[in-house]
């Protein structure tokens, strides 16, 4: 990681808003504008931009552009049509978990994948390894400096991305997107989102960042909150949605960590036959949703206890913390973490260890929070 | 940026580590300044010590938890706490909205009153405030 932390094209507009800027993934982001909790609540309640441009964005185009993205991704790549997005993962021959990313099919022979930021440059080798490897007819362009990545979300969402697009175009439905002018500027608009909220995510030239992003504060007005990561953070974490490098890393399967619906078994993407055999032994350990007692946050790294079990030392450590956080919607302390399949039933009884004190906590359903409730 | 201001009042003495103490008698009422809880932002947890819990000068007692982050409550001075204030469990937000009012956090009896005086004064809080501020 450089020593100067990179900037978005948005750097200056989050400087001038009086956003706490942090060290993220070699990027200074904004952690928050005024304060995590009210930001979180605007995207549930109304609308929050974020400025997710440290994400990235790899291409892939020629005759065997579908070949290279299906080696790569663990969902399915050759029935989805153009114009619409899919979650999936990238694994290694073992399993394990490269990284969590969303695939957009362009154009017959043309796809790009969004990376989380702290995986560009490994996901890039990792593509280009594969393509080299396989002597696949296509190529890698990785575009993420190129290009800027603006987060809508929330349910007024839909409303104002109405009002900056011409009368005449039609928004797009859930996990499609169009190539189509916002606000008078070429984009890339997705019905996607990491909140749980309705909502886009708008591909834009780098150098077209600040303005649309102008433009989209011009037209939401107050009904708008700017978000940074910690509402990101919140939010995803109430709808239990794995974070790389938190949840999922190259010791983690797809398995483990509840994400098997999106891995299309029989498509022939790599990790394949390890996570077939993992499916039918079971994995080692499952990833679970814990609803604690109280308001302490069980933090990352923090134990998981057992401590009903008859006939064990009360106390025994079973799993880890991955993430935890106060949820705002759910208003209580939630967090995620791992533990042997034998403790992870919903209702289970199970304590965090917070600075040396038991917390009981309970196996929950997920996603801790529900929209349509 | 805009710049921002902090609230010192002038009947408090202050600690390096952002606490106020309130002396009233012989009774400090002790919280965290409008600077560390502008800081710390979205407070969501704070850890209370046991009433007759014997604390000694900066040694910590609790804890202030946001939601990205966690902070130790480093005593003022050494004495013993005489009161905690229970409200917080449910509405540990009032230490954002109120820092000096209702967001107080524990009331202590100092061993020693001259600990208090020796503590910064509101100028010199105000200063090492700007000091970071300007960071």
């Amino acid at each position: 990681m450089s020593a100067t932390p990179l900037r978005t094209p948005l750097y200056e507009r989050h400087r001038e808003s009086g956003a706490r800027l942090v060290p993220f993934a070699g990027f200074s982001m904004p952690l928050l504008y005024s304060s995590i909790i009210e930001e979180h609540r605007a995207v549930r309640t109304a609308l929050g931009l974020f400025d997710v441009s440290h994400m990235g964005e790899a291409w892939i185009r020629g005759p065997e552009t579908l070949t290279l993205a299906q080696k790569l991704f663990t969902n399915s790549v050759r029935d989805l049509p153009e114009g619409r997005v899919r979650y999936g993962l990238f694994c290694q021959d073992d399993g394990g978990v490269i990284d969590d990313v969303t695939l957009f099919r362009t154009g017959p022979d043309e796809v790009f994948f969004c990376l989380n930021a702290s995986n560009i440059q490994a996901d890039v080798d990792w593509m280009r390894s594969v393509q080299e490897r396989e002597g696949l007819a296509c190529e890698v362009l990785d575009k993420s400096t190129d290009t800027g990545l603006l987060a809508l979300q929330g349910p007024l969402a839909p409303e104002v991305v109405g009002r900056l697009l011409s009368s005449d175009t039609p928004l797009p439905r859930p996990w499609r997107f169009d190539a189509v002018r916002l606000a008078n500027t070429p984009v890339l608009l997705s019905r996607t989102g990491y909140t749980g909220e309705d909502g886009f995510e708008i591909f834009v030239g780098a150098d077209q960042a600040v303005p649309l992003w102008d433009a989209i504060r011009r037209e939401a007005g107050t009904q708008l909150a700017l978000c940074g990561l910690g509402a990101r953070d919140t939010l995803r974490t109430e709808m239990a949605y794995p974070l790389y490098g938190h949840e999922l890393d190259r010791s983690r399967s797809p398995i483990e960590a509840g994400l098997e619906r999106f891995c299309a078994f029989g498509s022939g993407f790599i990790g394949e036959e390890a996570l077939a055999r993992l499916r039918e032994t079971g994995p080692r350990e499952q990833r679970v949703g814990l609803a604690l007692e109280g308001r302490a946050v069980g933090r990352p790294g923090f134990p998981i206890l057992e401590g009903e079990r008859v006939g064990t030392v009360e106390g025994e450590r079973v799993g880890t913390v991955t993430s935890g956080t106060y949820g705002p919607s759910v208003e209580r302390s939630i967090a995620m973490g791992y533990v042997p399949g034998e403790y992870a039933g919903v209702g289970r009884r199970l304590a965090v260890e917070i600075r040396g004190r038991r917390v009981p906590c309970e196996v929950a359903k997920t996603p801790f929070y529900d929209r349509k409730r | 940026m805009a710049e921002k201001t902090y609230e010192i009042p002038d009947d408090c003495r202050y600690t390096r580590s952002d606490e106020w103490v309130h002396l009233d008698g012989t009774i400090g009422r002790i919280g965290i300044t409008d600077y560390a809880q502008s800081e710390l932002s979205d407070i969501v947890f704070v850890e209370l010590p046991d009433v007759g819990t014997q604390v000694e000068v900066g040694e910590a007692f609790g804890v202030v938890e946001s939601v990205k982050a966690v902070n130790d409550l480093i005593s003022p001075v050494s004495g013993e706490i005489v009161d905690v204030h229970q409200s917080l469990a449910d509405h540990p937000e009032w230490v954002n909205e109120d820092p000096y009012g209702r967001g107080w956090i524990v009331a202590i009896a100092p061993d020693d009153l001259d600990e208090v005086d020796a503590l910064l004064s509101p100028e010199e809080y105000a200063a090492f405030v700007e000091e970071r501020a300007s960071q």
